[in-house]
């Protein structure tokens, strides 16, 4: 019985009002607000997020594959998987892929590592999926798209929810596309969009499906599926013949935001963190066609609450003040030329220090059992030379010994939140504060690790542990 | 190990004005202060034999050339060294162990930075403990700042003081330093400022505000020296002074890393003054020492080298503060000449430059009488480069020969 064994969701901490976009290009932009990724975000790091929700007390060792669904992927060459992977500290003798290209990307995932459990070349395998897509300003899409991400673990054993069946439908229908050079998304009119794609496509699938399995579409006690807007959803949830009222998981367009490839995933999150066994759940995710999943809630879904997935992440969250912070963290401008020295990177060093820097390893002296970070060869504490083993860090909690704020630092949110940690277990962690508010940081404050973009150098992404307060 | 002390004699002096000099290069701050010792102390360039120089910025000379050809020594040994703020300290090091193996008989100690050609305030680079484009927050400009105030904040939370009362007395420190600035003719600020001027100024790197820090700008210190059984034959008046001691604390860095580190203390000052200390024999500095410069580039950087350096117990800086004992006509002037904070800090030369203060203090000669101490017998010098928990630490002891 294969089936999800585990989820996980991430949202980012920032929203921004549609009052504030309204307000910005005076016009009615409906109600609510959405997710916007930190600056030091993208889809990569908002993935690491999820799968690390996810595998809340999963033994990471047993992972076997790992499949990264995104449209907004934050190298077009390079894989995004491989540092996901690195940086949950999974094996490397492990499968990872991206699936991208279409939104529909995470149900694909879903099925390639259905399959993989099924033929046994994978015992337990994580499809993580997330969106960090940048909309046209003063596109209908700007007050529309928000950020976030979903994770699921797949696997044969422990199954909290088993895919009962699934059906896939390709479709050369074109709806919302862009070009290697092109900076946003394009569409064609939104009334052939909807009548021929959204209310069509999907919700044929999805009959398909419950005519193959024999059901009835008031079987189903909630449904978790893509739509491109809450009018639109709510009239594909029609077609189906469901009851939008009782049977339809909200996919949240009020407080997140259309996620693109992660809206799906993350609406079924929603939908597992309040089933109950026996429960049926519809999940379906479309893009070049629909991919839907039917699965029944087990007992264990009991033993798999503990996760910060969507009600959490949802509940803790800073307002972004104006229209202004969210083009400064989405980079919408063309900014004033810095006078500073450009800032660099180097990959020999990174690859040199890889199993300390993605899964943040420090060590241990065996000698005198301090815990050390970054790396050495002769212990900062007693001196003794090459005795160490390695200790992970990047799951540690622990308490600011003390901080500074500089509003001078190259850094996009300013400022920069300069901060001595002391772990607990031991350890002590220099790093800089993310997803904070300044008016409250203070000495002995809890803070948690999050994998970031440090900076931006030698026209890479260069990936390092950040800290915040303890999220939720 | 023999102690230095007294073996070695500075016998002239020069020192520029600290500023933002756009119409000066390296060669003018070199030669302007460099002739000012050799007229001070009545010799000519070719007399020198050997020469210590200091510089901290990669991109305006390179090695030791830059003072043979500005000065136009003719093929002595020069050599340059670089030791962060600790550098001015390192060439007068350099300079006296060169005079007491006997190797040279009069030698050269010039410090010098030329930071204002590089188009933007601040520092250039302020790494991490080790180069590293992600770790330690991200080598970058601004980082001296945000690098100190973990230590300021810390030093509030230790000794309970609110970030409010923590403000204000760093302030006073700032205030004290401006008063003493405002009469020294060579000093870049020279105006006073007071403690609600430091409050209300705009903040840098919480809690330290832009009158916390000092600049970095343009300047050059030099000193001769020689032994001290030559140095009458250089000044028959007897105005010359002698090195009492030279310490250098390297630290093992690591400290923001190390749960035992506390940042409340300058672990490397403590330790480059236990060296002077002992080369010097003082056994109690707030009591034998005339006046110190202390290495001031933000307020919380004196207050914490205060204490580090002995002249006042750990924690008990804000009853020295508030009652005025580091002023001037207080029970010890910390920084009567302005400091790093009214001169600005051309990092190589500050070392210099405060062991200059002293000479002039010495010889009743500063530069405006209504600054000048009163039986000024014993000073000292004290530099530390680089950031809380990674320093070089560099300490010059001086005094009445």
């Amino acid at each position: 019985m294969v089936g999800v064994v585990s989820y996980g969701a991430y949202i980012p901490i920032y929203r921004l009002s549609r009052e504030a976009i309204g307000s910005m290009w005076v016009k009615e932009v409906g109600k609510g607000e959405k997710a916007v990724a930190n600056a030091d975000e993208d889809s990569l790091t908002m993935g690491v997020e999820a799968v690390l929700d996810c595998l809340n007390g999963a033994d990471r060792r047993r992972v076997d594959a790992l499949y990264f669904a995104t449209a907004s992927p934050p190298y077009v060459e390079k894989q995004s998987a491989s540092i996901i992977r690195a940086a949950a500290d999974l094996r490397e003798d492990i499968l990872t892929m991206d699936i991208g290209h279409s939104l529909r990307g995470a149900g694909c995932a879903m099925r390639a590592a259905m399959d993989a459990v099924r033929a046994g070349s994978a015992k337990q395998a994580l499809v993580a999926s997330a969106e960090c897509r940048v909309p046209a300003p003063n596109s209908d899409f700007e007050a529309n798209f928000g950020d976030g991400a979903a994770a699921f673990l797949i696997g044969d054993s422990d199954v909290a929810a088993v895919v009962e069946a699934s059906y896939h439908v390709s479709s050369e229908f074109v709806d919302v596309w862009k070009k290697p050079e092109d900076t946003y998304m394009q569409t064609w009119e939104d009334r052939f969009i909807r009548d021929e794609g959204y209310l069509k496509i999907l919700p044929q699938a999805v009959s398909a499906l419950l005519k193959k399995q024999g059901m009835n579409p008031k079987e189903i006690t909630k449904a978790a599926f893509y739509g491109p807007d809450a009018r639109t959803h709510a009239a594909m949830a029609r077609a189906m013949g469901l009851d939008a009222k009782t049977q339809v998981q909200s996919a949240l367009f009020d407080s997140v935001g259309n996620t693109g490839t992660a809206l799906a995933p993350m609406t079924l999150v929603s939908a597992l963190e309040e089933a109950k066994a026996g429960d049926t759940l519809l999940y379906a995710t479309y893009g070049d066609g629909a991919d839907v999943f039917l699965l029944r809630v087990t007992e264990q879904i009991e033993k798999v609450r503990d996760r910060r997935g969507i009600k959490r992440h949802l509940a803790s969250k800073l307002m972004l003040p104006s229209y202004g912070k969210y083009v400064e963290l989405r980079d919408l401008m063309e900014w004033e030329q810095g006078r500073r020295p450009a800032r660099r990177s180097s990959l020999p060093v990174i690859w040199r220090e890889r199993e300390h820097l993605f899964p943040l390893y420090g060590q241990k002296c065996r000698s005198c059992q301090n815990i050390q970070y970054p790396r050495q060869r002769v212990c900062i504490y007693c001196q003794a030379k090459d005795n160490f083993e390695l200790v992970r860090l990047s799951d540690k909690q622990g308490k600011v010994f003390t901080f500074s704020m500089d509003q001078r630092a190259m850094e996009v949110v300013l400022p920069k939140v300069f901060t001595v940690v002391d772990l607990d277990g031991g350890g002590r962690f220099y790093s800089v504060m993310t997803d904070r508010d300044t008016s409250n940081i203070a000495v002995g404050m809890k803070v948690e690790m999050t994998f970031r973009r440090q900076l931006e150098g030698s026209g890479l992404h260069n990936y390092f542990w950040r800290v915040r307060p303890v999220r939720c | 190990m023999e102690s230095l002390k007294d073996k070695v004699a500075i016998v002239g002096m020069g020192c520029t004005p600290f500023g933002e000099f756009w119409d000066k290069d390296p060669v003018d701050l070199i030669v302007d202060a460099s002739y000012e010792a050799f007229e001070d102390a009545g010799v000519e360039p070719k007399d020198i034999q050997a020469a210590w120089v200091g510089y901290t910025s990669a991109d305006t000379a390179m090695t030791g050339i830059i003072l043979a050809s500005a000065l136009q020594l003719q093929f002595i040994p020069v050599t340059r060294v670089e030791n962060a703020c600790g550098t001015g300290a390192e060439t007068i090091r350099g300079a006296a162990l060169g005079l007491a193996s006997k190797a040279y008989d009069l030698v050269l100690a010039v410090g010098w930075d030329k930071l204002k050609d590089a188009g933007f305030g601040g520092i250039g680079q302020a790494f991490p403990g080790k180069w590293h484009p992600v770790y330690g927050a991200a080598p970058e400009i601004g980082g001296a700042v945000a690098r100190y105030a973990l230590a300021a904040t810390r030093y509030f939370s230790t000794y309970g003081l609110s970030p409010d009362e923590g403000k204000r007395l760093l302030a006073q420190i700032s205030v004290k330093s401006h008063y003493n600035g405002a009469r020294n003719p060579k000093a870049w600020l020279r105006r006073q400022i007071t403690v609600e001027d430091v409050l209300n100024a705009p903040l840098i790197a919480w809690p330290l505000g832009l009158l916390d820090c000092c600049g970095v700008n343009d300047g050059a210190s030099a000193a001769i020296l020689c032994r001290t059984e030559d140095a009458r034959s250089f000044r028959p008046d007897g105005d010359y002074i002698t090195i009492k001691g030279v310490g250098i604390a390297c630290g093992p860095g690591w400290g923001k890393e190390r749960t035992n580190y506390s940042f409340t203390t300058w672990e490397e000052t403590e330790a480059a003054a236990r060296q002077v200390y002992d080369m010097a024999g003082i056994k109690n500095p707030r009591k034998e020492l005339s006046m110190a410069e202390v290495h001031d580039c933000f307020s919380i950087a004196e207050l914490i080298a205060a204490e580090s350096l002995g002249i006042c117990e750990k924690g008990r800086a804000k009853e020295d503060i508030q009652s005025g004992a580091w002023e001037q006509g207080g029970e010890i002037p910390i920084n009567i000449s302005g400091g790093l904070k009214s001169f600005g800090h051309p990092a190589g030369a500050s070392g210099g430059r405060e062991v200059y203060e002293f000479y002039k203090q010495f010889q009743g000669k500063a530069e405006d009488s209504s600054r000048q101490l009163k039986d000024v017998r014993l000073g000292l010098a004290h530099n530390q480069g680089g950031h809380p928990g990674n320093f070089v630490c560099g300490i010059t002891v001086v005094g009445e020969p």
